[in-house]
Formats: structure tokens, C-alpha cells, sequence
């Protein structure tokens, strides 16, 4: 599904890099959770990954279903069925979720070849969908992501996540700044859109999230590069040790 | 990754090609250049006015010499030599035609290709249209069908000729020949446009419209609208306009004189898509106009829809005096401007009666490295008790080397009355496109959705046709400008 090889990535303009060497491999049907400490470059690689412009790739190769997509622009990758639920959702005043999530879902069609929604089409196949992440229909009118609440906004970028029905789905930060209840809604909408032809990839501080989503595969990601891989045990073990002994093996080996 | 650098995207919306800058090779029947007493004269004469008529243009002229081109306004540009203009220009057949098989086949083409086909049978559903080709009116549509419902709509020209006692009446009552230095000109030259008159009781069977189209490019473009909607009459107005490519600007210096009496409402849209010069500011239209309206009498209603893409440099201030008591006055505007266009536009509300109502919806989106200015007054007179006004001034910014201005001013004499204003600002981000790009859009279905959305509350005011027209337009004038 995705294979990256030896990626360097930095800040457009910037010299010093925020990836340095990420080989990552996630194969069709599994999940898996990127960990580590802050500015360790996790919201980064997912960010990398769907062509976020501020980013620039210095080497290496991120190949999606075997085709090397950095030439492509972002909303190719996303119709190639590549999606990135946001760590910080974006407002569109004036613009209805129905609207945009109309718009996004045909655009995935066509590039399937399948037949466009028309709009009465798409609010029977949409009402579906939101039973998943129990959201109101009333959410549809609503501008998109405006006034909306922390956990509205994450169950949004679910409740679309669920529509474009990507092959492959980046989830940055999905759990942050969820209370409970909402943190369950959200693990459970993913639970249920897990297939043998879909893959995940979820970027987390926290174990929490693991509770509900059980990971195929860990990844500790230190100062640009990944410092251990593991089962879903190693979440665990990072919940009771932290990152720390692992931070130093990363300066150890560090060349840079 | 592909990402458009600055200078690309500069280059991009350099190649951008306004779609309306072709010229129709057309015999012109021209007068000489300058403005004296004579052309006046002559212009009158031509069109076989009556005496009152060319007293009302030499009074202006007069009041014109003495008048000075205003620089209050927020733009930069080098004043028209008024000696060097042509003041009347037709096309050379002669221009009164009883049916569109008369008109000349060129000027229809023309036309079709502005998208606007005169051709009853392709029309738009249930739109009459007024063309006015430089300066004379070709074609009046659905004159029959207006007229079976007492509706007159035709050119000035013909209203002059066939109903000179509600010209004289109405013409220069809301907008005196020497309320400003454009009005003063035009009250002068103007060569014609369009008029309407709705009797009491009657709601328009239809929406009206007119184009304009300056072709000529030596030639000032002075036309004169009036619009009356007698004691509980409706009507919607549409007025679209295009001109040609040249590298020398063109004057375009209209009045627009709206008279609602009780009861009555009257809706005019603009969409205006003037040639804005090139992407290094040569030519373009000067578009100084003055557009104003007044509710007469009780529960009048006035409301102006407009979405300014177009000209060089836009001056223009579509405004209602609120007369008569709990009448209502409405201001929805989107201005786009982009590369070196300039805009300094707004509304004036003058509340005079009691319990008067206005509203003032204002979105500016300035790209490239263009100037938007919003001006507005509001303004409470001391006997409009319990009135009040709501405004909002929204900018959007795209890119980094434009300007967006507000100066809002507000007089209240009046304690009982209230005005809110709200304002923001705020710029298409990187973040915001490339949010939507992940959904799947491209860079312009992005960057024309976000735009729809900052412009919804003044689109919904626009019939549907239009609504759909202006989005269009909007997004053919910023491809290719964010980066």
C-alpha cells in the first residue's frame, strides 16, 4: 500500500531538515501508529506524505500502491485514495459540509470512473454515514468546520473520511484534545471502516487511542527518524517508561 | 511536489486572457473630439430632443466647467484629458430598429458572443434586455409583453420621444445636474440607456435587463438609467457590461437614477466586467458612476446588488435616500479586483424618515497587486426616529503586494436610532486550499469555493442565472493568483 524509502524532508526555505532518513513500510489491511515526543516530526511525515506545500522533499521516495506520488499535487494523491484527517481541521466560512463533502466524494467518484451524486442521491448515501460517527444531520448546513467545537471538528474529518472511502488514511493527532466520549466515537467510526483493502496510518502522542484501536504495527519516531518498531506492546511500554531511553539511543546513533 | 512560486503564479494570471477583449469592426458615425456648447447642441439634435431636454444638458455643462474631478477618492491614475474624448459615437446604420432581424448582424454577433443572444428564442427565460452598443440602445426585447402589463421599458432615446412627461418629471430628481463632476458630465453628454417605468400596482411580469459594450475605443461611454416604480409596484433590474481590449483607458461615466414610490421595490443588479487593463495596469475602463436611489414614499424599498470585477479603476457609490417612513434600503456588494486595478466603492445610506431600515453587506477580495477600498455613510437625519442600520465590511486578501481599505463614516442626529458595524479581514491561507485540495478539489475548484463561500450573502441576492454567472466570473479572474 505504502512504502517510503530514506525520506528527507524540511520546511520550504529552511535548511535544517525535520526528516531524516524515514523507511516505512504499511502493507494492505494493517494499521499503524506513529509515536514520539514533540517536534519529533510525526504531524510532519503525515503532512509529507499528502503534499502539504510548506514542506519540501529533499530524497527519497514515498510509493502509494507502488507509483512514486511526490510529483503529485495534493488533491491527486487525495483521488488516488489517499486521505489525511487533520490535526487542526480548517474553517470555510460561508461553505456547507454538505457542500464540500459533495464536492470531495464525486471527485473521488469520477476518478473512479463511477457516476457522480447528485445532490438528492448523496444526502441518502451521506445519512449513512453519519450514523457512523453519530453526528446530526443539522451538521450538513453548517459551514464547514465553523464554530465548531474541538470534537466536532474530529468527528468531521471522520464523518468525510467515511465518504471518500480512501484506500489508505492518514490520522494526525485524530485523538488529541478528545474527552472520552468523543475519543470513542471516533475510535469506534475507525474500527468499523477497517477492512482487509484499506490501511491506517495513526499519528499519536498517547497510548490512550491504542486502547480502542489495536495497532498491527508501533513506530517510535525521534528527531527525524524512526527509533524503534515494534507490536502493539510497545505502546505500553512507552506509556510506563516514556520516550526518554530512547531518545538517547537515537543520539547514539545518530550521525547528523 | 508541485507548488506555483510567486513569479509562477504572476506569470500564470499574466496569460489569464479576458474573454470579452474582441472589437467588432463596425463604420462608426463619430463627432468631432472635446465637449463645447455646440457638440451639446448637436447631440440633442441628433437625437431630436425636446427644449427642455437640451436645457437640462447645457445647465450641467455649465455647472461641469466649474466643477473639479474629485482626488477624495483612494486611487491613483492619470486624469482623462476631457478635450481628447469623443462624446458621441454610433454605429453608423442607422440605429432605431423595429425588430432584431434589422439590427446589424455584426453588433448581434457580438453579442452571442458576450453570451447575451438577443434572439428571443435562446433568451434566458423571462428577461427582457435593453442593449446598448457604445452609445445608442440596439435592441429592446419583450417589448409587447411588458406593454400588455402597462410596463415601459425602452431606451432613453425613445422615452424622451414617446413619454416626455415622466422624463422630465423624474430625470435629475434623485441625482441633480451638479451633484458631482461625472454626474455633471453625463447630465451633459449622455448619449442613452435605459428607461423603466412600472405603473402603481403592477409587479414586472419579468426581469429586466441591459448590457452595455463600449466598442469604440476613443469614445466615452455616458449612459442614463432611470428606473420608477409607482405607488405598490415591483421590479428586478439587471445590468451587465463588457468592452474590448485597448491600451488606452476609456471613460465610462454613468448615472443611474432609481424613484420608488409608496409600497414599492425595486432590485438592481450589477455584474460589471469592464476590460481592466493588463496585467501591468495599461488601459482599462475608468468606471466613475453614479448610481442612486430614493424611497419616496412609505415602505418603499430600494436594494442594490452589485459584483464589480471589471475596469481600471472603479468609483462608484450606489446609495438610497430612505424618505418616506419605514422604508427599507439595501447595499450587497462583492468588489474583486486584481493586478493593478484599483476599486474605491461603497454605499450611502441616508435615513430620513422614521423608522427607516438599511443594510450594508460589503465583501472586497483583492489579489495580485490591487487596491480595494470600501467607503460608506450612514447617515441618521434628526427626524428618523427609531431607524437603523446594520453594516459589515468583510476583505479578503490574496497574496501579499495588495491593499484593502475601509472608511466607514456614520453621522447619527438622531438618539433613538441605532448602526452597527462590523468589520473583518482575513486571507486565503495556504492551509485553507490545501485542506480542500486533500478532499480531492483542485487548486481553482479550491480557490473558487472558498471564494463563493466569503461571497454567499451577496450571491443569494442575485437571480439565479446571474448568481451562477458571477461565481464563474469570479473564478476566472483569480486563477492563477494564489500561490
Amino acid at each position: 500500500m505504502l512504502k517510503i524509502i530514506d525520506l528527507h524532508a524540511r520546511v520550504e526555505g529552511e535548511e535544517i531538515e525535520i526528516l531524516k532518513g524515514i523507511n516505512l513500510e504499511i502493507n494492505k489491511g494493517e494499521v499503524h501508529a506513529i509515536m514520539g515526543p514533540n517536534g519529533s516530526g510525526k504531524s510532519t511525515l503525515a503532512k509529507v506524505i499528502a503534499g502539504h506545500p510548506a514542506y519540501e522533499v529533499t530524497s527519497g521516495q514515498v510509493l502509494f500502491e507502488g507509483e512514486d506520488i511526490l510529483e503529485m499535487d495534493p488533491d491527486e494523491r487525495a483521488r488516488l485514495g489517499l486521505f489525511l484527517a487533520f490535526q487542526y481541521p480548517v474553517e470555510v466560512p460561508g461553505v456547507s459540509n454538505s457542500m464540500l463533502i459533495r464536492e470531495a466524494v464525486n471527485a473521488v467518484r469520477k476518478e473512479r470512473g463511477q457516476e457522480e451524486f447528485d445532490p438528492l442521491e448523496f444526502e441518502d448515501f451521506i445519512i449513512d454515514k453519519l450514523k457512523l460517527v453519530e453526528m446530526d444531520e443539522k451538521f450538513l448546513d453548517r459551514s464547514v468546520n465553523a464554530g465548531f467545537s474541538g470534537g466536532e471538528k474530529k468527528r468531521n474529518e471522520i464523518l468525510q473520511l467515511a465518504a471518500m472511502e480512501p484506500r489508505l488514511s492518514l490520522l494526525d493527532e485524530t485523538d488529541s484534545g478528545l474527552d472520552i466520549d468523543a475519543l470513542r466515537i471516533v475510535s469506534e467510526g475507525i474500527n468499523k471502516l477497517r477492512s482487509s483493502e484499506n490501511s491506517f496510518m495513526l499519528v499519536t502522542h498517547y497510548q490512550r487511542i491504542l486502547n480502542y484501536i489495536k495497532p498491527d504495527k508501533v513506530h517510535v519516531l525521534i528527531n527525524g527518524r524512526i527509533a524503534k518498531s515494534g507490536g502493539s506492546e510497545l505502546a505500553l511500554e512507552l506509556e510506563d517508561q516514556g520516550y526518554d531511553w530512547l531518545v538517547g539511543d537515537a543520539h547514539v546513533n545518530g550521525e547528523a | 511536489m508541485s507548488r506555483l512560486t510567486e513569479a509562477e503564479a504572476v506569470e500564470t494570471a499574466a496569460s489569464r486572457k479576458y474573454k470579452y477583449g474582441f472589437t467588432t469592426k463596425m463604420e462608426y458615425e463619430e463627432f468631432p473630439r472635446g465637449l463645447n456648447e455646440d457638440i451639446i447642441r448637436e447631440i440633442s439634435r441628433r437625437k431630436n430632443e425636446p427644449e427642455w431636454m437640451l436645457e437640462f444638458r447645457i445647465k450641467a455643462f455649465h455647472h461641469w466647467l466649474t466643477m473639479e474631478e474629485p482626488d477624495w477618492p483612494n486611487v491613483n491614475y492619470q486624469k482623462p484629458n476631457y478635450d481628447d474624448i469623443i462624446y458621441y459615437s454610433s454605429p453608423k446604420e442607422k440605429p432605431k430598429k423595429e425588430s432584431l432581424d434589422e439590427v446589424d448582424p455584426e453588433i448581434l454577433a457580438t453579442y452571442e458572443k458576450l453570451g447575451i443572444p438577443l434572439h428571443e428564442q435562446k433568451m434566458l427565460q423571462n428577461v427582457a434586455v435593453d442593449a446598448v452598443f457604445d452609445s445608442v440602445s440596439v435592441a429592446t426585447t419583450f417589448k409587447k409583453k411588458l406593454a400588455e402589463a402597462g410596463v415601459i421599458f425602452c431606451s432613453i432615446s425613445e422615452a424622451i420621444q414617446e413619454h416626455p412627461e415622466l422624463v422630465k418629471k423624474y430625470i435629475g430628481s434623485v441625482i441633480p445636474t451638479n451633484d458631482n463632476f461625472f454626474a455633471a458630465l453625463n447630465s451633459a453628454v449622455f448619449s442613452d440607456g435605459s428607461f423603466c417605468f412600472v405603473p402603481k400596482g403592477v409587479k414586472c411580469p419579468m426581469e429586466l435587463s441591459t448590457y452595455f459594450r463600449i466598442n469604440n475605443p476613443d469614445s466615452g461611454q455616458f449612459e442614463r438609467t432611470l428606473i420608477i416604480a409607482e405607488e405598490g409596484a415591483e421590479v428586478s433590474y439587471l445590468e451587465g457590461c463588457t468592452a474590448p481590449m485597448f491600451d488606452t483607458n476609456q471613460l465610462h461615466a454613468a448615472v443611474v437614477e432609481l424613484v420608488a414610490l409608496e409600497d414599492a421595490d425595486i432590485k438592481y443588479s450589477t455584474v460589471q466586467n469592464w476590460y481592466p487593463g493588463d496585467e501591468n495596469g495599461v488601459g482599462g475602463i475608468f468606471n466613475f458612476v453614479t448610481k442612486r436611489g430614493i424611497c419616496k414614499g412609505d415602505r418603499a424599498k430600494i436594494s442594490w446588488t452589485q459584483v464589480e470585477t471589471g475596469s481600471a479603476v472603479t468609483w462608484k457609490y450606489p446609495s438610497v435616500i430612505l424618505k418616506g417612513d419605514n422604508s427599507v434600503g439595501e447595499f450587497y456588494s462583492v468588489a474583486l479586483t486584481n493586478d493593478y486595478q484599483q476599486a474605491d466603492t461603497g454605499t450611502k445610506m441616508i435615513h430620513l424618515g422614521k423608522n427607516t431600515r438599511s443594510t450594508i453587506i460589503s465583501k472586497g477580495i483583492s489579489a495580485g497587486k490591487s487596491q480595494n477600498s470600501y467607503r460608506g455613510l450612514v447617515k441618521i437625519g434628526k427626524k428618523a426616529d427609531g431607524s437603523r442600520n446594520y453594516s459589515v465590511c468583510d476583505s479578503m486578501l490574496i497574496g501579499s503586494e495588495c491593499g484593502a481599505h475601509t472608511f466607514p463614516f456614520i453621522e447619527s442626529s438622531n438618539n433613538t436610532s441605532s448602526i452597527e458595524h462590523e468589520a473583518t479581514t482575513s486571507k486565503i491561507g495556504e492551509d485553507q486550499i490545501f485542506y480542500l485540495q486533500q478532499r480531492g478539489l483542485d487548486e481553482e475548484q479550491a480557490i473558487s469555493l472558498i471564494i463563493n463561500g466569503f461571497c454567499k450573502e451577496v450571491f443569494k441576492e442575485l437571480p439565479l442565472e446571474f448568481a451562477v454567472e458571477a461565481t464563474k466570473l469570479l473564478s476566472i479572474k483569480l486563477e492563477g493568483s494564489v500561490g
